[in-house]
């Protein structure tokens, strides 16, 4: 009985954030995703949305997008994480990796641009090896390269938090039985870190698909996203109904993640 | 437990300090309550030295806060909230703003210098009798080239940008209605075109464009084209100015054929509460040597013209950014448009963006 | 031991490859040009300019103060709904809990500061300082919940369960046992919410007013004249002043677990 009066406490502050600024503002943006640019009631910007192809093959490409740029991140950070863990002085290098998120995005794209632009350092360094300055910046290169860059942190920070998790004794029990390195790694350590690896990808797949600033400095807006088209609907055309209507279809996408991503029912009792 | 405790107390003595610093700092600023003007304004797009004149010289604190687009700005004073005694949007955001009915009339027995501006640039369509705006910088829509990379006779007509030659070398301004624009111009239409069909057929003239498109940005225009990333792009005459100041090698262009003709307008919105400092202020700004010392600062084309006849010869003769008279007749300002009008034009213009080959 | 080396190499190259921006930046906060092209020779100049800039000076202070201000209050939320989540045995309800949780952190900044604006317009509160800091401190929350709530499934059952057998109450198992366990979980919360306040733009600037304006807000509009270097200098004292932090704070707390490990007879990291 004790125990849920304290619980019920824990709940109120929580709660009550849950429900001014989550439920409230998720209810408004579906209310308002059934209004036309004047004000009337309409089902038109669902209909809009999965009927004209422009928003179709924008969801699609800011799909296959994120998904490049999830992948990418992943393959990075996925060691990073992992060699951190055995590394000397841990947690200092763990917060030198988050450092560079305290600089402004907008900075850091503009320090990109110096980097990749035609007499930028690349082009510079390229140039030394007596190789002509090529086009880097509004490439699919460049535009992944930089927006795996943003999210590294994001997603190291939950594999190695999932790293440190794992016992062990797991780890030395499976090489005492012979496993070899890499089946050690693909039978025990993988598996084990599994659920923080699902958080990096929730964490930074999501994101990835309503990438706006990037998409524009970087990728020269020849990438468009579906927060791209958000930012417009809510900046320029002033239709927020439509951007609400892709606001929803985002949110809907990630439960759908959620879902997909989330703890099964663990195998008896607590864990 | 006694970690995280002594934690909490460190940090909330850092943001004690901090307050306090704040605070001071806010009082060697001269801030309080009654004497301010909140003033909402692009970011720098003033002298600094010239509010600390005005702060000098009356008494008043300037309170500036920065916005980054029309619409954002719009948003906020239409939702309540804010306290804005002074804003500068562009002129169809002052149409649309009248119509709204968020603006006060200027009372212009309390301000000056008002013969100072020239005639081209008051009384435009978006605010006939200039009854609630005062124009504070003015320009157009143009064609920026590197004399590196190409010749002034090549860049005449907007039709020369789909010339094959230019593949990959255009940079263009984040903006449908420019955009769309200069595609409608170039057809011989009205940049204020609402007809949807005419509309479709320049989006379609404008994905023959793309091959020649390198990027579709926004204030990093003024970046790439300094370094000298693109050889051509389109973009508003104050950006060009700022790109030339920083390469020489740039020049700008208004096609012959017209373009559009831009004004930022000084404006006071419903939520004024400092209406004596705001007079000040539009007065202050009136004042020919202070308009001039800001245009030379900002670097956009003032409409004061006794502010232009104050700033070198050099820059009073410039056609790029005081072209001539016919130039700026044969040049259309943007009406508001209602918003299903607008909407077609930023969705084209999305299809446009999204357009590869 | 031939590993290690292999290893090292790779965790350099990552660190390589997260500074170069950084380290870009600073350097052409030194440049007597004006934009962030061809190193135009060294000077102080464009550090003078900032320290000369009232204006920017006030808003890093307002920052920082609201960072901190905003990180602090919603690590405390964000702890007390974790340990809440942690609680509830229905998973429907937890599962439904987490799912709203991750809501803000996955939409889009545009529609929170959009749906923010008319949320304190509506309720008529003034849009300024306070508004700013109630919607820094909501949408921090739920990243210090993802990161406490791992360290409180970690910790076993077992362990609370003999601590209630010898006689510990409820709030004794809280304070001794179960915070101490999760402080690791809750100082990355903490760090990353103050990361999130600190790199925010969208969401401040439809919901600021009355003069008050973040740093981010500030560099937005700068931006469209171009940015300065003042902000690289800017950037640059921020930078080398974290880092410090960073290091400092991390010794001191080296010290302290050193002397803590000998008496409990040395535990190897």
């Amino acid at each position: 009985m004790k125990k849920s009066t304290t619980n019920a406490a824990f709940y109120v502050p929580y709660g009550l954030w849950l429900a001014l600024f989550v439920v409230a503002p998720v209810l408004l943006i579906i209310y308002q995703s059934f209004f036309d640019i004047s004000g009337h009631f309409t089902l038109g910007n669902y209909a809009t949305y999965f009927q004209s192809g422009t928003y179709i093959l924008m969801t699609i490409n800011s799909v296959v997008y994120a998904f490049i740029i999830t992948a990418v991140t992943l393959l990075i950070s996925y060691p990073t994480a992992y060699l951190l863990h055995y590394a000397k002085h841990k947690q200092l290098w763990l917060l030198l990796i988050i450092l560079p998120t305290w600089i402004n995005l907008l900075l850091k794209a503009y320090a990109f641009i110096g980097i990749f632009s035609q007499d930028g350092g690349v082009n510079g360094f390229l140039g030394m090896f007596g190789i002509a300055p090529k086009q880097f910046l509004f490439t699919d290169f460049s535009f992944i390269l930089v927006a795996s860059y943003i999210e590294i942190p994001f997603m190291i920070l939950p594999i190695f938090n999932g790293i440190e998790e794992l016992d062990q004794g797991y780890v030395n029990a499976s090489r005492d039985l012979g496993a070899k390195g890499w089946q050690t790694f693909t039978r025990v350590i993988l598996p084990l870190t599994m659920n923080g690896v699902k958080a990096g990808v929730q964490a930074v797949f999501i994101p990835s698909l309503s990438l706006f600033m990037l998409t524009r400095l970087i990728g020269g807006n020849r990438v468009i996203t579906l927060g791209t088209a958000i930012e417009e609907h809510f900046l320029v055309t002033m239709n927020w109904g439509m951007g609400s209507t892709i606001g929803v279809v985002l949110i809907i996408a990630m439960f759908l993640i959620m879902f997909l991503t989330g703890e099964r029912k663990r195998k008896g009792g607590r864990a | 437990m006694k970690k995280l405790m002594s934690m909490i107390v460190a940090i909330l003595a850092v943001v004690a300090g901090l307050a306090l610093w704040s605070a001071n700092l806010k009082k060697t600023q001269g801030a309080t309550g009654e004497n301010t003007l909140n003033f909402a304004n692009w970011g720098d797009y003033i002298d600094p030295a010239l509010i600390k004149k005005f702060e000098k010289q009356t008494g008043y604190h300037v309170n500036q806060e920065t916005f980054d687009s029309n619409e954002a700005m719009y948003t906020k004073i239409q939702q309540g909230g804010t306290s804005y005694d002074l804003t500068v949007p562009s002129e169809y955001m002052v149409e649309k703003m009248i119509k709204a009915k968020m603006l006060i009339p200027l009372d212009k027995s309390k301000l000056t210098g008002l013969k100072n501006f020239g005639s081209l640039y008051m009384n435009r369509s978006f605010d006939p009798g200039n009854k609630y705006s005062l124009p504070y910088f003015w320009g157009t829509l143009g064609i920026i080239y590197n004399d590196q990379y190409v010749k002034r006779s090549e860049v005449e007509h907007w039709e020369d940008l789909w010339n094959k030659k230019w593949r990959g070398d255009i940079m263009l301004i984040d903006s449908a209605r420019d955009i769309l624009g200069f595609s409608l111009v170039s057809m011989g239409k009205s940049m204020n075109t609402t007809n949807p069909t005419t509309l479709q057929l320049a989006k379609t003239k404008l994905d023959a464009l793309s091959p020649n498109v390198k990027a579709v940005v926004a204030d990093e225009i003024k970046m790439y084209m300094a370094e000298g990333e693109a050889p051509l792009a389109v973009d508003w005459s104050g950006e060009a100015a700022d790109m030339m100041w920083d390469n020489s090698h740039l020049h700008y262009v208004v096609p012959t054929e017209g373009s559009n003709l831009w004004f930022d307008n000084f404006v006071i919105p419903k939520t004024a509460k400092h209406l004596k400092a705001v007079y000040a202020f539009l007065n202050f700004m009136n004042d020919p040597k202070n308009a001039a010392q800001n245009a030379d600062y900002v670097g956009y084309s003032t409409p004061n013209d006794a502010a232009l006849r104050r700033l070198p010869k050099k820059v009073q003769n410039d056609k790029q950014f005081y072209p001539d008279q016919d130039v700026i007749r044969r040049s259309e300002v943007y009406k508001d448009l209602a918003p299903k009008t607008v909407g077609l034009y930023n969705d084209l213009f999305l299809e446009f963006k999204m357009f590869r080959k | 031991m031939k590993k290690w080396k292999w290893s090292n190499l790779y965790l350099i190259f990552v660190f390589i490859l997260l500074y170069v921006p950084i380290f870009y930046l600073v350097g052409y906060s030194f440049s007597a040009g004006d934009s962030m092209s061809n190193f135009h020779g060294f000077t102080w100049q464009h550090y003078l300019d900032l320290f000369a800039d009232t204006r920017m000076i006030q808003i890093v202070v307002d920052t920082l103060l609201l960072a901190l201000l905003s990180s602090l209050i919603a690590t405390i939320i964000g702890t007390m709904g974790a340990l809440a989540i942690h609680r509830t045995s229905r998973p429907v309800i937890k599962n439904t809990v987490l799912s709203m949780n991750n809501i803000l952190m996955v939409s889009p900044d545009v529609i929170i500061g959009a749906s923010f604006l008319i949320f304190f317009t509506a309720l008529k509160i003034p849009l300024g300082f306070l508004s700013v800091l109630m919607s820094h401190i909501a949408f921090s929350i739920p990243i210090v919940v993802l990161m406490v709530l791992p360290k409180l499934k970690e910790m076993r059952q077992s362990m609370l369960d003999a601590a209630r057998d010898l006689g510990s109450t409820t709030t004794q198992v809280l304070t001794h046992i179960i915070m101490p366990f999760i402080t690791p979980g809750i100082l990355s919360g903490f760090f990353m919410a103050f990361t999130y306040s600190l790199d925010d733009f969208a969401v401040t600037f439809f919901v600021t007013g009355n003069g008050f304006q973040t740093l981010a807000v500030e560099i937005y509009a700068r931006a469209r004249q171009g940015i300065s270097l003042e902000i690289n200098a800017l950037s640059g004292v921020m930078f080398i002043f974290a880092l410090l932090l960073v290091i400092g704070y991390y010794f001191i707390q080296q010290g302290a677990q050193t002397r803590k490990a000998k008496h409990k007879g040395g535990e190897t990291l």
